[in-house]
């Protein structure tokens, strides 16, 4: 099942295996197409996956690349049973995809892992990304694993754990003053002018495929099963749509028996292009200037966004956003019933979750599995202030006033 | 008035591989007008039903027309208008 070409989503034109992303004929995206996988006898196929590394490298058949490598072993994240969120929210079988269990704590670690395997293929020495932080960590994280150069573009107003953690890397860090649609509108414009692989513009084709990793994950975890319904956020749409396509290639094969999982997406209502065109309606999403905590979803101009929209319509699920608020309100749900510290955009997620269950929508006997996408230590202001601590000497007197006055530290 | 339109690299082979153009408009639906009678293959790249095709980013002064007036947004003599694929990124 080798990669064949990069084929338009639009048109359908081809092309050749290079760094491009854009279809010259109509303008539409370019994703990766494969030979025809009918002859494939999935027996075998399984055996292949599961002698493979515990990492996405496992999934190589089903990857663009001929030579995969890179030392930071992405993925092979936990599956865990969420049984007592599944309590609080009325659910039976609830399982939660742990992806900030990452080399550099989040989904990024897939989609760098493959992009940079592809840039090195085609024998560029410098890879580069627009980020909304998470990428940012994971190219320059990679870049320095590979001994590449690397340049990273971000919002100068991006989370400070976020800048920290990619500067510490010893990568050409660009703080840019605009939002994250000006970042990312620069770095087109950059990508032309200089012989750079940017991850997710001019190698965007084989980096969008890291993410159907999730879902071969989630299948073999599940004992070779599929979900019945996934919650997943939404920035680009690129992650929530290639999850799906993970999901159709296992089935197409014959890896796994069913039907492609109901699709919920979750966006921040400061930043909910998506959600919106979904709630009107619409096969387009207008875009916005993101205003939101979440800012690893700020992306208020999204790529995939037609397709996102498509994919919940024909799954029968739904794009939902949620408030600031009931984004902190995810994470400490998350972390007190699961042991999970989530950024915002697990958060969101959560969030969701909690307004689906609420709303009626899930069926209790539903196999749901909700994948958080980063670690709560990447955004550690959306926790702050919102518990205490007591502060004693050192001293059981001390203590036992001090348990008096705030009987939770007892 | 002359403004001055930045072409993407994958335009190029329909305007003789010219990476920008100065155009006269007043709008920046005029300002495309004047560049497909130029380069009329450009039309059928970026253009449909009267507006542009989903996946085309046109940018005046770096801001995304759908925050102005769309095709609409007036020109004045000197601006850049930015023409750029809208699938990149995330």
């Amino acid at each position: 099942m080798p990669p064949e070409s990069l084929r338009c989503k639009e048109c359908k034109t081809t092309y050749a295996l290079d760094a491009r992303y854009v279809c010259e004929r109509c303008f539409g995206p370019l994703e990766v197409a494969y030979a025809p996988r009918s002859q494939v006898d999935p027996a075998a196929l399984r055996r292949r996956v599961q002698a493979g590394p515990h990492s996405l490298w496992r999934y190589t058949d089903f990857l663009p690349v001929q030579t995969p490598r890179g030392t930071l072993a992405a993925g092979w994240t936990p599956l865990l049973r969420a049984d007592r969120l599944a309590e609080q929210l009325g659910l039976r079988e609830l399982w939660i995809k742990n992806d900030a269990a990452n080399p550099t704590h989040s989904f990024k670690d897939r989609v760098v892992s493959v992009a940079l395997a592809r840039a090195r293929e085609l024998g560029f020495g410098t890879i580069a990304c627009a980020s909304t932080g998470n990428l940012a960590n994971a190219v320059a994280a990679h870049a320095a694993a590979a001994g590449l150069e690397s340049y990273v573009f971000i919002p100068s107003n991006l989370e400070e754990q976020k800048v920290l953690a990619t500067g510490v890397y010893g990568t050409n860090l660009v703080r840019v003053r605009g939002n994250y649609d000006d970042v990312n509108r620069l770095c087109t414009e950059l990508s032309a002018e200089h012989e750079w692989a940017f991850v997710n513009i001019n190698m965007r084709p084989y980096y969008a495929e890291g993410s159907k990793t999730l879902a071969f994950e989630t299948i073999e975890q599940l004992g070779f099963e599929m979900p019945d319904r996934v919650v997943c956020p939404i920035a680009s749409g690129s992650l929530f749509t290639k999850i799906a396509r993970g999901f159709e290639e296992w089935l197409e094969v014959g890896l796994v028996k069913g039907r492609v999982p109901t699709f919920n997406g979750a966006q921040a209502t400061g930043c909910s292009p998506v959600a919106s065109a979904f709630a009107a309606g619409q096969d387009f999403c207008r875009p916005v200037k993101p205003d939101t905590i979440a800012k690893s979803l700020a992306i208020g101009n999204p790529a995939d966004g037609p397709y996102a929209l498509d994919l919940a319509r024909r799954t029968g699920g739904a794009i939902d956003a949620v408030s600031d608020e009931e984004i902190r309100e995810g994470i400490r749900l998350l972390a007190q019933t699961t042991g999970i510290f989530t950024e915002t955009a697990g958060g969101v997620t959560v969030a969701v979750l909690s307004k689906l269950a609420q709303r009626g929508d899930i069926d209790p006997d539903e196999r749901v599995v909700a994948y958080i996408t980063g670690d709560g230590l990447k955004t550690l202001d959306c926790v702050r202030g919102t518990f205490e601590a007591c502060e004693i000497e050192p001293t059981l007197a001390s203590f036992e006033a001090a348990s008096e006055r705030v009987p939770a530290v007892a | 008035m002359a403004v001055t339109v930045k072409i993407p690299t994958q335009l190029r082979a329909a305007t003789d591989g010219q990476g920008s153009a100065s155009v006269e408009g007043s709008t920046v639906g005029e300002v495309l007008d004047a560049l497909y009678d130029r380069y009329a293959e450009l039309r059928s790249r970026i253009a449909e039903d009267g507006g542009l095709r989903r996946f085309v980013n046109v940018y005046v002064a770096g801001e995304d027309i759908r925050f102005l007036e769309g095709l609409d947004t007036p020109v004045s003599d000197g601006d850049e208008v930015t023409i750029l694929p809208a699938v990149a990124g995330g």
